[in-house]
Formats: structure tokens, sequence, C-alpha cells
């Protein structure tokens, strides 16, 4: 044997059984779950035991904890004191007596050992009753905050709209205004927060062709936002829906080349240079939607259907309006106008005068319905409706040859005002498909939702258009529903859903 | 007889020989206006037999509230299509007890009836029909559809309806259905 060599084996031995150990470790199974306490001292971590389905701590964890007091009489119930105030358990029950007062739990304690183990319900349904500080259990992140930490709750949803364009929407729930600031390859999100309560990664790794790749928690009050290498630019907007504060990210990116672009030979190695990427003007939105109209039907002393217990149409039509115009204006950041922003009588050309004149994308006619029938119900959405002759001569109407300002012809297309309407029908027609899609479920439908009339507003819009009727004014309960904020809320957020989904099948490369 | 008394009877003469003349050639028009007034004098040429009645389609609420139901309905006989045009009218908008509703408002009622050569009906009604009108797209509707729908389901000969307010054409009744052109029969509207 050659004495020499043993120190080499000795190293490639110890080597060995390192990594061996290691991988032992690393193949164990994951750590046994824990509860974390986040107070004002700081963070912590109590074991959590499974008995069953059933997340269980032990009772003596919080009574380090908490200072709290317990003692076993010889009936075997136990008591658990704090400031005077106690809470007894009894053992195969699942109930707690709290100062007197009987509270459910999930399931009855348990002794383990010379230890008693309680459903971490326990906590907020009894404990945070008789304890002098607040105590909020966040059972599904398995989250204990201690007191009026602002710790918000996040979530994140992440769409690709195109392969240019895509969104990432974050929720803090409750509210929580947050920065954004850009880095080399993340945008980092700091909320204005203790902590925060979100799952790590916040979302899973994109796959590669992603322009957002992941979003993780970077430190306790801040999210980073991990970029891919086609990102081109990011615009944020922050709005508040009900105890939320929803951060929207569109995210932009570099696109490549279309088929009509010269392609480059073959590759003839792996080693060849990725195909040529155009990158956008950053801010040059590709949308086709740019401009969108809003109608807030009646106003001044055209009243509009007045329901039993005195709403009025003209109210309701304003009053969302405004709200479409707010949800519309903060997250997708399109010009919005409103053919009337307070109580006054628009004449009905004026109306669509003023989607025309500045070339709006969109036109949506708002209005509540009335029927002779106290019972009719549900909401519907119109499109124009025109007879055979007048589009035909619209159809057929052609361009003329005009003089134009220093010199020279061109050929101006001439559309009758009154018939401009019937150039856009199917798309009209598309966008109350959407409408009635998005409502299904969130607003209650009349028996034929989608339906074509004569409707005066809607005969010279010079752009997709269509009127929606809330509902019936004249039917009690639908008054009651039509002038109700979640209502409201819910109609709003369908209108604007529609708009995103129609809005996607106009721009190039968006979902049909 | 002097000269000048044959002068003044001449000059009379002239005179009565014009206005006949005039009222000759105005009378056609006069006749196939059914003013009220017109309707109300017995016609010079056929008068109609008192009581006389014809079968007639006409149309009000449905229960869902969401459609027009037709009803057929014995109403007056009127001689001549402008005549029975305007007997139309007037049973559709003549109050109706329950079941039936009507989607006319209320108090309204016919001035004129006018057809033309070319099947289109202009049929004047009072301002109730939109000062008493509750609003709404679908009230709006079948309003409107009652009225073109009374005229072209039961008058072949008109193909379509205009409906003016006081003597006047109205771009609406209660600001949605657009009523400065003729509507033609629309049975979309009809159960």
């Amino acid at each position: 044997m050659n004495f020499r060599a043993i120190p080499r084996l000795l190293t490639v031995a110890t080597l060995a059984i390192s990594i061996t150990l290691a991988a032992a470790l690393s193949s164990q199974s994951p750590p046994s779950p824990s509860l974390t306490i986040l107070s004002r001292d700081g963070r912590r971590a109590i074991p959590i035991a499974m008995l069953g389905d059933q997340e269980f701590v032990a009772l003596d964890d919080l009574t380090t904890l908490f200072q709290l007091t317990v003692r076993e009489d010889t009936l075997g119930a136990v008591t658990v004191s704090y400031k005077g105030k106690t809470i007894v358990l009894t053992p195969d029950q699942a109930l707690a007596s709290v100062s007197g007062r009987l509270v459910s739990l999930p399931a009855p304690p348990s002794r383990n050992g010379r230890r008693w183990l309680v459903p971490s319900e326990f906590i907020s349904r009894a404990l945070a009753l008789i304890y002098d500080t607040r105590l909020d259990l966040r059972k599904p992140s398995r989250l204990l905050v201690v007191g009026d930490l602002r710790v918000p709750r996040l979530t994140a949803r992440y769409e690709s709209l195109s392969p240019s364009a895509a969104r990432l929407t974050i929720d803090a729930n409750p509210r929580a205004l947050s920065t954004v600031t850009q880095d080399a390859d993340h945008i980092t999100v700091k909320f204005d927060a203790d902590a925060l309560d979100a799952a790590n990664p916040l979302l899973p790794a994109q796959p590669a062709p992603s322009l957002v790749t992941g979003v993780r928690i970077a430190d306790p009050t801040a999210l980073a936002v991990d970029l891919g290498p086609r990102f081109a630019g990011f615009k944020s907007t922050s709005t508040t829906v009900d105890s939320t504060q929803r951060l929207v990210l569109d995210v932009i990116g570099l696109v490549q080349t279309d088929a009509s672009q010269p392609q480059p030979a073959p590759p003839a190695t792996a080693a060849q240079p990725a195909p040529p990427e155009i990158p956008p003007a950053f801010g040059q939105s590709a949308s086709a939607i740019h401009t969108i109209a809003i109608d807030a039907g009646h106003g001044g002393d055209d009243e509009g259907v007045h329901s039993a217990d005195g709403a009025k149409e003209k109210d309701l039509t304003l009053t969302v309006a405004r709200r479409v115009r707010a949800i519309i204006e903060a997250r997708l950041g399109l010009r919005v106008l409103l053919t009337r922003d307070d109580d006054r009588n628009v004449p009905i050309d004026e109306r669509t005068a003023l989607a025309n004149n500045n070339k709006a994308d969109l036109f949506v006619s708002l209005h509540a319905n009335g029927s002779m029938r106290p019972t009719t119900t549900g909401a519907a959405i119109l499109c124009a409706a025109f007879d055979k002759d007048a589009a035909q001569a619209a159809s057929a109407g052609g361009a003329e040859r005009l003089p134009t300002f220093g010199g020279g012809s061109r050929d101006i297309e001439m559309v009758p005002w009154d018939l401009a309407q019937t150039r856009h029908l199917a798309q009209s027609e598309r966008f109350a498909e959407l409408l009635q899609q998005q409502f299904h479920d969130r607003v209650p439908m009349a028996s034929r939702p989608i339906d074509r009339a004569p409707l005066r507003v809607l005969e010279s819009a010079n752009m997709p258009a269509v009127l929606i009727e809330l509902g019936y004014l004249t039917n009690a309960e639908q008054a009651k529903l039509l002038t109700n904020d979640a209502f409201q809320n819910a109609a709003v957020q369908s209108i604007f859903d529609a708009i995103v989904r129609f809005r996607d099948t106009l721009t190039p490369g968006g979902t049909q | 007889m002097s000269t000048r008394r044959l002068l003044t009877i001449t000059a009379l003469a002239i005179i009565a020989i014009g206005i006949v003349s005039i009222v000759w050639i105005r009378a056609p028009r006069l006749t196939s206006r059914a003013t009220p007034r017109a309707a109300a004098a017995p016609s010079p040429t056929a008068p109609a037999p008192p009581g006389r009645k014809i079968k007639a389609r006409l149309f009000y609420v449905a229960d869902d509230g969401m459609r027009l139901t037709g009803v057929e309905r014995d109403i007056a006989y009127g001689e001549g299509a402008t005549e029975q045009a305007r007997e139309i009218v007037a049973a559709q908008i003549a109050p109706v007890v329950e079941p039936l509703v009507s989607a006319v408002p209320a108090g309204t009622s016919v001035r004129a009836v006018f057809l033309t050569e070319g099947g289109e009906a202009y049929v004047d009604l009072s301002r109730e029909v939109m000062s008493a009108h509750p609003g709404g797209t679908l009230n709006e509707l079948l309003t409107v559809y009652t009225i073109v729908n009374a005229l072209t389901v039961n008058l072949p000969a008109v193909t379509s309806v205009q409906v003016l307010v006081d003597g006047k054409e109205v771009d609406t009744l209660a600001g949605h259905i657009d009523l400065r052109q003729p509507l033609a029969k629309n049975l979309s509207w009809v159960q």
C-alpha cells in the first residue's frame, strides 16, 4: 500500500460522506409547517402539528407568546387565563367557553404527551376575544398578525395580451399604496406596509419568451418583478377597488419582424444571431382603441324613466358613466369622453357629434329601461337597425374628389350623417356579444339580451356603438338593484372587461 | 237693365265660377285627409251603414312586458283606405281594461291620418303621446310599433308608417327611437 496516498483517500472519503449526508438531508420530507407570528417585536414562528387535515398549535407555545396562564383541573378541563378573563376547553368537545360564551372550534383539543394541542382557529375564535391586542389569523398563509400592523395580503395575475404586451395585476388587501421603480433587470414595487402577506414567489416562473419572468419577495415590504430579455418599458396605474388597492403594470416588449420582412438564412449552426427585432417606440400603443365615448342617457329636464321611489334614469346613467370613465382612464390609460358630465339636457345629435368629431373608437350609450308591466326585468344591449334601402344606400356611397388647402385635390369618402353606423354594424354586434358574455353571472339579463332597434343616438355614430339598458327602473326589485353600489360596480366592471376584450380582438396579435 | 247692373252680375258670376272651380280642384285632397270633423260628417258618396264592423288585429303589451301581442278585435268600418286607417288607429289607442295593457299613453288621441300613393301612412297623434310617455327604450319601441304594426298588418296597402305629433315631425317620442322616417312593419317585436 502506498502510504502517501492516505491523505488523498481521506479527503475523498470525507467529501463522499459530506455529499451523502447532504443528499440524505435534502431528500428528507419538507420542513414541518409553522405559524409565523408578526408583531411590533418582530417575527417568530411556532410549529404546526397536523392531525388529519386540521392544523393544531401547542397551547404551551401560545402561553409563552401571549403570557397566558393554563391550568388543568381534575376532571380534565383546561382553563386558559389572561388578565382575569378565561377560556375553558373540555377534552373531546369542539367548543370553548370564552368568558361564559360558547364558541365552536373545528376540532376538540388534543393531548400529545404532556402538551395540549388546540386547533389554530382557537387563536381567532377564542383567544382574540380575551386578548387586549388585535389578533388577525390568516390561515391560508399561516400567518398571525398581532396588533395594528399593516400587512397587506398580495395576489398577482399575469396576462399576456399579445406577443409584445402583457399586464401584471397585483392586488393588495387591505389597501396599501406602493411606489414602483425600475432597475436593470427588474421592477421594484415597494409597499407602504410593515410586512407583506404573500407567497414567495408571488408569481411562478414564466416561460422564456415572457416579458415578465416572475415576481418574488425582495425584502419584507417589497416585491421584485423579474423582467425577460424582450422587456422594453412599462406603465403603472393604481386604483382602489373596495378594500383592495390594485396596481396594474402594463409591460411592452420588443416585437419580432413579421413574415413580410426578409428572413435571415437558415442557421448553419446554433450560434447564429437571433432574428432581427424591431423595438417599438415606447408609449406608442399598438391598441386599435384610443378614445371611448360614454353617453349618459337623458339629463336636465329630460329625466328618463322614474322608479316608484323616485330614482331617475338621468342620475343613474351619469353615475355609471363617470365610473366607467374612471376605471378606463385608470386602468387602460385611454381617453374617455363623456357626452355630459353634469345634469343637463344634451341634444341627441350633439352626443354623437362629440364622438365623431373626436374620432372616438367606441361609443357606449347608457340607459335604464321602463315597461308598462311592473314585472319586466333584465338588462339588454341594443345595436342600431336600419331598413334595407338605407343600408344599401350607405354602402353604395362613394368618394368625392375635393380640392385641398394649398392646391391639389383628394378623394373624400362621403358618409351620410344619419347612416354612419351602417358601416360599423358588424363590429357593434361583436361588441354587444362581448358585453353579454361579461354581463353573464354579474348582471341579470333580459330574455332577449341583444336586440336591434332604430335608435336615434346610435345611427350617426361613425364607430362601433351600442346602447346598454342596465335594467328596469319600473320593476321595484330592479330599481333597488340598479341604485345599489355593488351592482353598479359589477356592471361597470363588466363593461370594462368587454372593452378590454373588444380591444384585443381589434389589436394585431391580440386574442381573437 | 242698365249696363252697370249687367257688369255687376257678370262679375259676381265670374267670382262664383272661381270659387266653385277652387272647391272642385281641392276637393279630392281634402277628402283624403281623415280629420275628426270629416270622419264625423256623413260621406256624400257612400255612407257606411251605422254599426258596420270589420275584424282587425290590434297590438298590446304582452304579459312579460318584453313584446307586443296581437288581439283580434271588431272595429268600425271606414270607407276607403284613409278612413279605415284612421279607424284602426283610433281603435288601437282607445283605452283598454286589464288584462290588456296599451303601449300608447292614456289620453293620446288621433288628430289625422294621411296615406300616400307610395304606401306610406302618416299618423298625427296628440301631444299626450309624448308628454304622458313614461320613457324607456322598450316602452318607446312598443309604443311606436303598436301604431306601425296596427296599420301595416291590417292594411296591405300601407308599407310604412311615420308618427307625427301635434301635426309636426318629431325626432323621438322619449329620446330613443328615430321617428324622422317612416318605419316598416316589424313583427320581431310581436310575440
